[in-house]
């Protein structure tokens, strides 16, 4: 639809609004960047990279928040991403039409939308608790992991639906067990899209604070996590700690975590479109 | 495309699964392979047992030491205090407040730069705005909420008289530009649904473009965009760090957005990083509480799910 005719002044007035309205919050994210980098630049020294917590702001550092970040990526990775693909291959491959996989479906997308604090509580009374594991990083890798399985199994089930049928069906014409076909021919083909949603929805629950104040995530450790059972510290929550004080010194520290935290996020996603680019280069 | 199907990379491995094949016999492999993807899906419907396992049995417990009466009709809410008060109404005033405040923000501006984006903007804008509201989207909250703290709580102040430092204003605010996003994306999609033919016919009629706007494309498109306001609504219900990092952790009903607050959200992260003991009452507040933030994120997602499936019936 072409107009020829000068636009009437209401429908000028409706562009200005929808130009302003997402001008508005963009500016919003703008000015509070602007302000994080004018607070915390000064802040994000080598000290405060390397540095442990510490009760006078200038010394506190960084370090065992990113260390035991860096542990929940892993872990997480390592839980969510088999169970995640493998509901997927399952909903998408195995089960047609059954009760079950619409049971699970109508799941999947309810939990989604369940607040991040209600994971926190499960893993708070499953994971700490019920089975023992105490306050330590696998409790907080399980909770996460729970809170990202639905938009891994979302997105693994697009790419492998993504895959072309023809070619499900040639693997199984040439006598692939259904198995197979899954493993050597649809899989691979579908997994850069895996791999990518998994990074993101990683990348989005590292930011992720509620969930690991319930299950326990220190705010002021003075060791480094040394393996899953050990007890923890993670970024989200160690700037939380940085701004809830009243001494605004803390704000300082709060603002340089939050550019370390965005980094970190920023590295997965530059990560997550690397791999997608080696493997799609890989199978083609 | 994939004319390298068969190359060497995959063959050893290959080999190593066919004599397995061999040991235990393809059936009975296939079998077990599917056993253990039924289980990783299963997962996620463990996941909700769980979830409603967990919160039922704080909530007994709970209610073994207290009354619902005292629940219900108790007007202070003070479970950490020695001598406790337990009525949920106040935060549950609070989270209704700060709900209100952010989709009172959310839904101008994000029908509005729906609206644009899906009848007015060129599509090269429109290519570039969407994955730029997707990164608003992806912003941790607490990143949210030391920005409600530190930039638009002084800015705030020098606007709005008696603005206390503590308030639900900023959080309310700020809590709608993060779930504006949503409610400009899944709006956008569903104007861009209602048929092309519809609006011709308005045109066609001699109806303004913002006649055809407001009188037939909304209208049409106004189940999916109630669908995404309540799930904005749901998010916002269950929002858990920008309002105990800016609205302060008081506990009050009240209708005036320029004094501290504490939503139920805020209440569970102030007993998470006290020192309540396990097994007291206090403690077993949090679940009490998320059973109550859990009951009502689930109603409004479930209302939005009947309602975006009611407005793809409509588009069929």
């Amino acid at each position: 639809m072409t107009y020829r005719t000068a636009r009437p002044w209401s429908e000028r007035l409706l562009i200005t609004g929808g130009i302003a309205a997402i001008a508005l919050p963009l500016g919003l994210l703008l000015f509070g960047i602007c302000d994080v980098l004018r607070e915390g630049f000064g802040q994000l020294t080598w000290q405060f990279l390397t540095g442990y917590p510490s009760r006078s702001a200038d010394k506190a550092g960084v370090l065992p928040a990113l260390v035991g970040t860096l542990w929940l990526i892993g872990l997480t990775g390592l839980i969510a991403l088999p169970v995640g693909v493998g509901a997927a291959i399952y909903l998408e491959e195995c089960s047609s039409q059954g009760r079950i996989s619409r049971l699970v479906e109508a799941n999947v997308a309810n939990l989604s939308a369940v607040p991040p604090v209600i994971y926190g509580l499960l893993g708070l009374g499953v994971f700490v608790h019920a089975l023992g594991f105490g306050r330590s990083l696998i409790a907080g890798a399980c909770t996460l992991a729970l809170l990202v399985l639905p938009i891994v199994v979302i997105s693994a089930r697009e790419a492998l639906r993504a895959v072309p049928a023809s070619l499900r069906e040639a693997a199984l014409a040439l006598g692939a067990t259904r198995w197979q076909a899954v493993r050597q021919t649809i899989l691979p083909l579908a997994l850069p899209g895996i791999v990518t949603g998994t990074f993101l929805a990683i990348s989005r629950a590292i930011g992720a604070t509620t969930p690991l104040l319930l299950v326990g995530a220190l705010t002021y450790a003075t060791f480094l996590p040394d393996s899953p059972r050990s007890h923890f510290s993670a970024l989200p929550t160690q700037i939380f700690s940085w701004i809830s004080p009243p001494q605004r010194a803390f704000l300082a520290n709060a603002a340089a975590g939050i550019i370390v935290l965005l980094l970190t996020m920023l590295l997965l996603n530059a990560l997550a479109v690397i791999l997608r680019n080696r493997l799609r280069r890989r199978f083609e | 495309m994939p004319s390298s199907w068969s190359n060497s990379r995959h063959e050893p491995r290959a080999r190593v699964v066919s004599d397995l094949f061999g040991v235990i016999g393809t059936r009975r492999w296939e079998e077990l392979i599917e056993l253990a993807l039924r289980g990783c899906a299963s997962l996620s419907v463990l996941t909700t047992v769980g979830i409603i396992a967990v919160l039922l049995w704080g909530t007994i417990a709970f209610f073994e030491h207290v009354p619902l009466s005292r629940l219900l009709l108790d007007t202070e809410w003070a479970p950490l205090s020695a001598e406790p008060h337990f009525g949920i109404g106040s935060l549950v005033a609070g989270t209704a407040l700060t709900t209100a405040l952010a989709t009172l923000v959310a839904l101008p501006l994000g029908l509005l730069a729906a609206i644009y984006l899906s009848e007015f903007a060129p599509p090269l804008l429109r290519q570039m705005v969407k994955p730029a509201l997707e990164v608003l989207a992806g912003i941790p909250t607490v990143v949210f909420g030391y920005f409600a703290l530190v930039a638009v709580t002084p800015m705030l102040r020098h606007i709005v008289p008696g603005l206390a430092g503590f308030n639900a204003l900023s959080p309310g605010i700020v809590m709608g530009v993060m779930i504006m996003p949503m409610i400009a994306s899944l709006s956008e999609d569903a104007i861009d649904a209602v048929p092309h033919g519809l609006r011709e016919g308005a045109l066609a009629l001699g109806a303004t473009r913002l006649r055809c706007i407001f009188s037939v494309v909304l209208p049409s498109a106004r189940s999916g965009i109630a669908s995404a306001l309540l799930l904005a609504v749901s998010r916002a219900i269950g929002e858990t760090m920008i309002v105990p990092i800016a609205a302060g952790q008081r506990p009050q009903a009240t209708l005036d957005p320029r004094v501290p607050i504490e939503t139920l959200t805020a209440f569970v992260m102030q007993v998470s990083t006290s020192d309540a003991c396990d097994g007291t009452p206090a403690y077993h507040t949090i679940f009490v509480v998320g059973a109550l933030l859990f009951l009502m994120t689930l109603g409004t997602n479930v209302a939005s799910h009947s309602l975006a499936r009611r407005a793809r019936r409509r588009a069929q």
